[in-house]
């Protein structure tokens, strides 16, 4: 080869699994070219482990599909080049770029629910690739098939070999994608959001399988995440993009704890910790990325950076070493300098006395069955119990989170709380009055009191009328102006308090960004002056920065307009920075209910244990439990977490009633606190802090 | 998969005697009376005439003893005796109907085998020449009205070039094959007779390209939107990242979930194909349901129509029952 000429003889002999340098990637749309991944560099060794993280649009994964060659047609790689082991990539012709994919160099995409091939069984998808590159013959193949379905913790191998994809679980999926990915070997692993998907057990597991593949077989994965602490948890190294450059590439501890270039300063800080203060403002920046269009000339971020000088205007700052081992985009840190730490956050407002008074919003034994259609005349009719007896209560100007994976009936809660849907049994108060059963009339003048936000907010905004005719419509209707003009003067006044600007009444929901459009349906909910909002997952679909922006803004309103909140969510850290109070469900009930501060420092239930413990965040001890929560088609007899719980014991054939087990905190659990490997190692400074208050 | 069957199957035949008795209201309350075109002007104007044919036919019965003898027949397999032609109506159909259903097969099969390769190479080489000529040739088989088509081939391949053989099932001075099914192809084989199988097969092809074009264009059309369909999916991508061969991509994971509104389509075009070779049969001079169908209208020959009816609609319940076995044949998910 010719390359090794020019290599410094400093270098090993080996060259990296995977170097890439400068590399370009544009998009060729109507409107222009747009260049979407604008001079990327760096290299991974075998056995290394290398993130990349970005908000939405940043190119990140367009960079990873970049490096497999894998684009679709309108996106071509215009400059750079991929290197692996030493050999030129993108000089490959299409034989031998196919005999070099799936065979040293595998990918593992997003969505396992559409990546594999619904009419072909697994084991077929998971031994193709190994009988096509010749590694193995047909019989061989199938035998080394069902042994990485068990290597990847598929449930029963054999079985699920034999089955088709629409018989599992997302998680289960991931695993056949994961076992897919790695079937020859690869020395090379591209996973992109592998566990964007998924919950949050399930996440950890699918995490612990691609450290234990490195680790095990020296696979060196490049692992494309928005979320930092996936990143963390699994990568040495990190590359921070933005619009469509690398901004910083060092340790992913070393980004974490100091940060050299401003986004990747608001990223670490916008993301809510676990070990952050309780009631802490998350630091966020204003604006948007730039339009890729339209580049700005100097530095891409200065638009948006809070640490600008005269020079970024004009000037495109150039990837430099910052740091031994570090590099930054960035004049400010060029010389070597840290950023400062976000101004320490104003210390909310002490929670209002909320032991005498009665709750705002409460639930009585409450539960919801939905009966599914039956499959056929002869049919027994099956039934999904969403919720199964639940009592909550929440208080004035408090904020309750709510949290659960997927399926637990977290959702379902807060749309019988709003009465979206009519309870089975129990029943639901508001202000004091029983609304289980209340007509659609007789709820309405109730309704402005009590409100709802939606996940998407783009599916719960009409996109044929302006953002000002959405919110007038409440308005009116509900008698709360005296004229139209009246009206469209409170939508301005709506707009300013969820920090939009007035004028953008006029605009249609589509030329809005995400986290504006949550915006507006704050402004919706809060047209008519309610005293609880329920959100469910209000901030899930929005990008880290723009969450902050939201939970910040959601806080503020709580603290001018003594708002409740009952808050729906998968994401722990997220009700931990915004809430007072937790509960934690598990198959429709609720197993574990407490002040959040407690609960996140001490978990009781082990259930919550697990939870608390598999979020990602570096530098934590992580209990990864196994298997998938039970069918709601069947509840399990007892207590309901049994099979997956560490601690259980003859005793948890009895289900557990939901009980106070100390000062304010209730579990429903035969030994709450037995299970305790004590997962989140709080760092002192902030214990101490948060005890001082 | 045993039970899917069975369900569907048990559907089916509910449906076959649901559509009987449908068909049969509809054929005796419409309004139109087979005396005229039976007896003839004179014949007609005399009360006692058509009073004794009318019983002759049992057109005085009242409607529901008719169904009832109707039914009564159709448990034992009588379809009743056509007006027209004074034979069994089973007997008339069962002479007719496979020179339909050979020519409608063909042209299936030609829609098949032609439609979706080249619905496969448009979606593949998207915006390329195929794809250009693909679109032209489906748009030309819809489009062209099916009686200009068959003069303009018959004129062309047989009157101008000789190329083709004339109208009729073969050659007229020739002996039609021997053999159980009527279907010429199969016939000839099965008694050996080689001239036979040649004859029969030159004179479908006329025919039955013209009866397909339609067909051909839009199951090219399908095809083709299917398979783009198809290749945009993840799991397409994920071949590719498993590096695959094109073609192994195209075929075994693209092709198969495309197929699904392919056999969809297909079903209801055969079936259609079935019905609606009346056209062809004229101008073709092809012995087949078409022209005994038109006919039949055309003499009110009631017991003919309910007949025909009936045979049409059982033959679209099994294409359809056909249709659906294929799904579960070709998407795991439908198998419960
Ligand atoms: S170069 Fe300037 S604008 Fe850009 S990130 Fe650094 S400080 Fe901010
Ligand atoms: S009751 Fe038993 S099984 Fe249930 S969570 Fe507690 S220890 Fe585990």
């Amino acid at each position: 080869m010719d390359g090794s000429l020019t290599t410094p003889p400093t270098t090993t002999l080996d060259p990296p699994v995977l170097e890439v340098e400068d590399l370009r990637t544009v998009f060729l749309t109507d409107a222009g070219v747009v260049r979407a991944v604008d001079g990327v560099s760096f290299r991974v060794g075998a056995g290394e482990t290398l993130g990349i993280v970005g908000e939405s649009g940043s190119g990140k994964s367009v960079t990873a599909l970049s490096l497999l060659r894998l684009l679709d047609e309108q996106a071509r790689i215009v400059g750079g080049t991929i290197r692996f082991k030493g050999q030129d990539v993108l000089a490959m012709r299409p034989a031998e770029l196919r005999a070099w994919r799936g065979d040293q160099a595998a990918m593992v995409f997003q969505d396992p629910m559409t990546g594999l091939n619904p009419v072909l069984r697994i084991l077929r998808q998971v031994t193709e690739h190994i009988v096509s590159h010749g590694r193995m013959p047909p019989a061989e193949a199938r035998q080394r098939g069902v042994g990485l379905l068990r290597r990847m913790g598929v449930a029963a191998p054999e079985r699920a070999a034999a089955s088709y994809p629409h018989q599992f679980s997302g998680g289960m999926r991931q695993r056949v994608m994961l076992a897919i990915g790695v079937a020859n070997d690869p020395a090379l692993l591209i996973a992109d959001e592998p566990t964007t998907a998924l919950d949050v057990t399930i996440q950890a597991q699918i995490l612990d399988l691609l450290r234990g593949l490195n680790e095990e077989f020296g696979t060196a994965i490049v692992l494309v995440s928005h979320d930092l602490g996936v990143i963390a948890s699994v990568c040495r190294r990190v590359v921070v993009m933005y619009a469509g450059e690398a901004v910083e590439e060092a340790a992913t501890a070393e980004v974490l704890a100091d940060p050299r270039h401003p986004y990747a300063w608001a990223l670490v800080n916008a993301v809510p910790r676990l070990d952050a203060p309780i009631g802490a403002r998350l630091t966020s920046i204003e604006g948007m990325p730039p339009d890729p269009l339209h580049l700005p000339q100097g530095c891409r971020f200065e638009p948006r950076c809070p640490f600008k000088i005269a020079r970024c205007a004009t000037e495109h700052p150039p990837m430099l070493e910052v740091a031994p081992g570090r590099r930054a985009r960035c004049w400010v840190t060029a010389d070597g300098r840290s950023l400062p730490r976000p101004a320490v956050p104003a210390t909310p407002a002490a929670p209002a006395a909320r032991d005498a008074a009665p709750p705002l919003l409460e639930a009585r034994d409450l539960v919801k069955h939905f009966v599914l259609p039956r499959r056929s005349l002869f049919a027994p009719a099956e039934k999904v119990h969403a919720v199964n007896g639940v009592d909550i209560a929440l208080g004035r100007g408090e904020s309750l989170g709510v949290v659960g994976e997927s399926g637990c009936g977290k959702s379902t809660l807060a749309r019988l709380l709003t009465r979206l849907h009519e309870p089975t049994a129990g029943s639901v108060l508001f202000e004091g009055r029983d609304i289980t059963h209340a007509s659609p009339a007789a709820l309405r003048p109730l309704r402005p009191r009590l409100q709802m936000v939606f996940q998407d907010p783009y599916a719960s905004l009409n996109p044929r009328m302006t953002v000002g005719e959405i919110l007038v419509e409440p308005i009116l209707a509900h008698g709360r102006a005296a004229s139209r003009q009246a009206a469209r003067e409170r939508v301005g006044e709506l707009l300013t308090t969820v920090g939009l600007k007035p004028g953008f009444a006029s605009r249609y929901p589509h030329e809005f960004s995400g986290g504006q459009r949550q915006r507006v349906s704050i402004a919706r909910a809060l047209a008519l002056d309610p005293a609880a909002v329920v959100a469910d997952e209000p901030v899930s679909a929005l990008d880290v920065n723009v969450q902050a922006q939201v939970l910040n803004l959601m806080q503020d309103l709580q603290q001018r307009l003594g708002l409740s909140y009952l808050f729906i969510a998968h994401d722990l850290a997220v009700v931990r920075a915004f809430c007072d109070r937790v509960a934690v469900m598990y198959l429709g009930r609720i197993v574990e209910e407490g002040p959040a501060a407690e609960i996140f420092a001490a978990p009781l239930h082990p259930y919550t244990v697990a939870l608390t413990s598999a979020i990602p965040e570096p530098g934590r001890q992580r209990v990864v439990l196994g298997g998938e929560p039970p069918s709601t088609l069947r509840l399990p007899e007892g207590c309901a977490f049994r099979a997956r719980c560490p601690v259980a014991r003859a005793a948890c054939a009895e289900p557990p009633p939901l009980r106070e087990v100390a000062p304010g905190r209730r579990a429903a659990c035969h030994f709450p606190g037995d299970f305790a490997p004590h997962p989140t190692p709080v760092r002192s400074a902030s214990l101490a802090d948060h005890q001082r208050r | 998969m045993a039970r899917y069957i069975g369900k569907r199957l048990l559907l089916a035949a509910l449906m076959a005697v649901l559509a009987s008795c449908v068909i049969f209201l509809i054929a005796n309350l419409v309004p139109g009376d087979p005396v005229l075109a039976q007896l003839g002007d004179v014949a007609a104007s005399d009360p006692a005439i058509v009073a004794r044919w009318r019983a002759k036919w049992g057109l005085d019965l009242p409607l529901w003893e008719r169904y009832g003898i109707f039914l009564t027949g159709l448990l034992h397999g009588d379809l009743g005796i056509s007006i027209a032609t004074h034979r069994p109506v089973l007997d008339d159909i069962r002479q007719y109907a496979p020179a339909t259903i050979e020519l409608a097969t063909i042209a299936f099969l030609l829609s098949l085998v032609i439609g979706i390769p080249l619905g496969i190479a448009a979606a593949v080489r998207r915006d390329g020449w195929i794809d250009s000529a693909a679109r032209a040739l489906s748009l030309l088989g819809v489009s062209a009205p099916t009686f200009w088509l068959a003069f303009m081939m018959l004129a062309i391949f047989y009157g101008g070039l000789g190329w083709a053989p004339g109208p009729g099932r073969i050659d007229p001075i020739a002996f039609p094959p021997e053999g159980p099914t009527g279907l010429f192809l199969i016939d000839s084989i099965w008694s050996g007779d080689w001239e036979g199988f040649q004859d029969s097969l030159a004179h479908l092809v006329l025919p039955s390209i013209v009866l397909a074009a339609a067909t051909i264009g839009l199951i090219t059309r399908t095809t083709r939107a299917a398979m783009l369909d198809s290749l945009q999916q993840d799991y397409v991508r994920v071949s590719r990242a498993k590096g695959l061969h094109e073609w192994a991509i195209i075929l075994r994971h693209a092709l198969p979930n495309a197929l699904v509104p392919v056999v969809t389509l297909g079903g209801l075009a055969y079936a259609n194909l079935l019905a609606g070779a009346v056209m062809t049969e004229t101008v073709f001079a092809w012995p087949g349901l078409g022209r005994y169908t038109f006919t039949s209208a055309a003499a009110l020959d009631f017991p003919a129509i309910v007949g025909i009816t009936l045979v049409v609609s059982i033959t679209f319940l099994l294409v359809n029952l056909a249709v659906d076995l294929s799904y579960a044949l070709l998407d795991p998910r439908v198998r419960r």
